[in-house]
């Protein structure tokens, strides 16, 4: 039964990944705007503004 | 009867002079501009994404508006970052609102060569731009933004504020670290609920110190929220609801921590971490409300940055708080005057609609003094500066608001008034549980005295009033009703008095209807006098010309004399427009700024007087605020030629007040406040500052919510003043859920208290009311606040 020790321990260790990784994002600034991201990656360029386009944005 | 055609830029109505261009059509030549400006660099998309996504263009030349920005320095003043190659520049733009908004301002490259990156935040409507100094400058990037109509705000306070630090963000790791401890908590202890099988007795040591491990972080970070603020209010010697909160925090906490340590149970570290995490969830969304509108705004934000100075022949830019008594400066279309001023021009025709709320337009002649705050319209003028900027009259106004008010913090009265009840309660069941046990069953005393902490901790009563009034903010800005923070929400319920400034509040600023007094005019007459008026600059005949219905004719041989009127010939009749010697009025006509004659083929036919329309409902807007027995007032700095039409509206005779200067209007919320609390003021100008400084709530009216508006409690926006009866009404329906809610707690309370009390309190008991008491009241508050709104008409739903 003492497998389930290091299972649990095993498991901690991977939620505080994801832990690590929210408090990460969070100082990271992905919170503050959290519409203008959602609408910018369903807009897509057009096919036919690729012949024209210039100025791409880096 | 024709449908109306709908601008395909902007979505308005068009007018019959509408523009038609590439089988579209349009309601000014501005929105057409915009279009071909997009049509050319192939960015039509911006159409598609949303429905006329456009601003209105009403002014589509520039001239020498943004010149200001070339002046050295600026560029300096407002970028973030700057090196050799690029500059990034942080823009506020009050227009954007839709997903066009977005891919068209991050587009923004393809119409400015030179730019280098866009970047929209839409929820603080920021638009950050990096560019090339040596192709762009600042003037351009502006000037091309607001001919596309999304003009940048720029203004004086934009200069000396500091960047915010992000102030959510840490409640947001706070409550990540909470939940996170909150759910592995809830795993570990999982076997302890069933805690009769053989195989969980023997880790329950092991996930005991474990469970111990995990709450470290939460009682240490994420609760100082609560206990942070409980010692500051201790401090002050002031109780709020953070102090139960606290208490009940740290009972379980070291209540939990002695169980681990003796071995002697498993602790209530579920029910803490839980705890925690919700209350944080509730004060995130209590608290979580406009960030893009601004309530603080100071004198700094009307005026702008920089502003023209005649030095000898040779203009130059200058920042305005560089101007110096006797400077001569130029003010061209649409600027706002930074300092008090004489007027050196043959006359100018100032906008006062920021100071007074009056929206038509006054003329000035050569040496008048003009306070800073106006706006000049129409032709450029010159002007001496009288005293510099920090000196100026709107600056004064300003700064005789009461010193050192605060807004209402954040922190609700009512519910830091019963959190004092409840500490009093809880201690007093607490020490007599403990006082019943200690002769019977020593052990057993702090066992009892524990519990009861542990189980009464307020969270109910911490959760009721963040949950109800975050929603009501919510749906009151969906409607058009922005709130500062919650605390308003229990100062509106308290409203005993409401006081109405009267121009561009009660009335509607942007409609002014002209009242004809004179011979019946036929259709063709009318006709021929828009056309003439709008063939004029002059702010009297452009209102005539958009406010008389017809069509416009060719006008030929048109003369404009400054300061008399316009004459012209069109359709076959001659028609003069303006002052009465100009028209050959009889002597004893009325003879004001806001009238204008007419003769038609040398007959004096009449003239049209121009005044302010009342907004739609003000009258049942009255007569319900009557009905909730609220005291009216109405504060004008008109003179009392409305007292009248007022005295109708209000059906009170009393309390209109007329020849109201800032400083009246102030000392007038004052006294008032000595007689009753619960003082609301409603104003929209500058004038009003004060007012709606010193008033228990100060609400600003504004057309367009993202103008400028005085420092506030709230803003309106126009159409919703009429519905201010049933704002009250909400929320004082708002106070009576939160009521409700706390007894509901305080019957789960009464049910966990009775366990508590004889010191049986199983900690899979506390787990499991815990839980369901917090949901069942967050559902209760939410959806009963919900339901009210719609019962008065405000839209809840997204």
């Amino acid at each position: 039964m003492s497998v389930i020790l290091i299972l649990i321990g095993s498991s901690i260790l991977v939620a505080g990944g994801f832990l690590l990784a929210f408090l990460w994002s969070v100082n990271d600034g992905q919170y503050d705007d959290d519409i203008s991201p959602a609408v910018r990656i369903l807009i897509e360029p057009k096919i036919t503004d690729t012949t024209t386009t210039t100025s791409k944005k880096i | 009867m024709l449908t109306d055609t709908i601008c395909y830029h902007c979505g308005e109505i068009c007018t019959p002079d509408k523009i038609e261009y590439d089988q579209k059509s349009f309601c000014c030549t501005g929105c057409k501009l915009v279009y071909e400006i997009l049509a050319e660099n192939n960015l039509c998309t911006y159409y598609e994404l949303d429905q006329q996504p456009g601003q209105t263009i009403k002014e589509h030349y520039l001239g020498d508006r943004f010149a200001y920005l070339d002046a050295p320095g600026i560029t300096e003043k407002l970028q973030t970052f700057r090196d050799e190659n690029s500059v990034h520049l942080r823009f506020h733009i009050p227009a954007m609102h839709c997903s066009s908004c977005i891919w068209l301002l991050e587009n923004f490259g393809r119409i400015s060569p030179g730019i280098l990156r866009s970047q929209v935040d839409f929820i603080h409507k920021q638009f950050l731009v990096v560019y090339n100094p040596a192709i762009l400058s600042l003037r351009k990037i502006v000037e091309s933004l607001t001919l596309i109509g999304y003009e940048p705000e720029l203004n004086l306070q934009q200069l000396s504020k500091v960047p915010e630090k992000k102030k959510s963000r840490i409640r947001i790791i706070r409550i990540g670290v909470a939940g996170f401890a909150f759910g592995n908590i809830m795993l570990l202890s999982f076997p302890e609920y069933l805690a009769e099988t053989r195989s969980a007795v023997e880790f329950s040591r092991t996930f005991g110190y474990l469970n111990l491990l995990l709450s470290l972080p939460v009682f240490f970070f994420s609760s100082w929220e609560f206990i942070g603020s409980a010692i500051k209010s201790f401090r002050q010697k002031a109780i709020n609801i953070d102090v139960p909160l606290a208490i009940g925090i740290i009972a379980i906490f070291l209540r939990s921590v002695y169980e681990v340590l003796s071995g002697s149970g498993p602790g209530y570290f579920d029910s803490m971490t839980g705890l925690v995490f919700f209350m944080l969830i509730g004060r995130n969304f209590q608290d979580k409300t406009f960030s893009w509108l601004s309530f603080e705004r100071d004198y700094n934000s009307y005026l702008p940055i920089a502003v023209t100075r005649l030095k000898g022949i040779k203009e130059e830019s200058v920042a305005v708080n560089d101007l110096q008594v006797n400077d001569r400066i130029i003010l061209r279309n649409q600027d706002i005057i930074p300092a008090d001023i004489t007027l050196l021009s043959e006359q100018a025709d100032v906008d006062y609609s920021f100071i007074t709320g009056e929206s038509r337009p006054v003329t000035c002649l050569r040496g008048e003094r003009v306070f800073a705050g106006a706006r000049i319209i129409g032709t450029p003028a010159e002007a001496l500066v009288q005293k510099q900027v920090s000196q100026s009259y709107i600056t004064q106004l300003w700064n005789q608001s009461p010193a050192g008010k605060t807004f209402i913090s954040g922190f609700s009265r009512l519910t830091s008034v019963i959190s004092k009840w409840f500490i009093a309660v809880t201690l007093l069941v607490a020490v007599g549980g403990w006082w019943y046990w200690y002769p019977i069953e020593p052990a057993r005393a702090i066992n009892a005295f524990t519990s009861v902490l542990v189980i009464a901790c307020a969270c109910a009563l911490a959760l009721s009033a963040p949950f109800t009034f975050g929603n009501m903010l919510r749906i009151l800005g969906r409607n058009g009703i922005y709130l500062r923070n919650a605390a308003v929400i229990e100062k509106l319920a308290d409203v005993r008095t409401v006081v109405f400034d009267k121009t561009g509040t009660l009335t509607v600023p942007e409609v002014i209807s002209n009242a004809w007094s004179g011979n019946k005019l036929t259709l063709p007459e009318l006709d021929a006098i828009r056309s003439v008026a709008a063939a004029s600059n002059h702010p009297l005949s452009r209102q005539l010309a958009n406010s008389i219905q017809g069509s416009i004719i060719p006008v030929s041989s048109v003369v404009e004399l400054p300061g008399m009127g316009i004459q012209g010939n069109s359709g076959g009749l001659s028609i003069f427009l303006g002052k009465s010697e100009y028209c050959n009025a009889p002597g004893q006509v009325a003879s004001d700024s806001s009238v204008v004659h007419v003769s038609v083929n040398g007959k004096y036919y009449g003239f049209f007087k121009s005044a302010n329309a009342y907004r739609k409902g003000v009258l049942d807007l009255m007569h319900n605020l009557k009905s909730d027995r609220i005291q009216l007032a109405i504060l004008s700095g008109d003179n009392d030629s409305e007292r009248q039409r007022l005295t109708e509206l209000t059906g009170q005779s009393e309390n209109l007040h007329f020849n109201q200067r800032p400083e009246d209007k102030l000392k007038y919320i004052r006294e008032l406040q000595h007689k009753s609390s619960g003082v609301l003021m409603a104003g929209d100008g500058l004038n009003d500052a004060g007012a709606l400084f010193q008033s228990d709530v100060g609400l600003a009216v504004a057309a367009d919510v993202n103008n400028f508006s005085p420092a506030c409690d709230g803003i309106l926006t126009g159409n919703q003043l009429v519905n201010l009866a049933d704002l009250l009404a909400y929320a004082r329906s708002g106070i009576r859920i939160i009521i409700v809610s706390f007894i509901i707690s305080l019957l789960y309370n009464a049910f966990g208290l009775y366990y508590a009390v004889t010191g049986n309190l199983s900690p899979m008991f506390a787990a499991i009311l815990m839980p369901i008491s917090t949901t069942s009241l967050v559902l209760f508050t939410v959806l009963s606040s919900s339901y009210k709104a719609r019962s008065l008409g405000f839209v809840a739903k997204p």
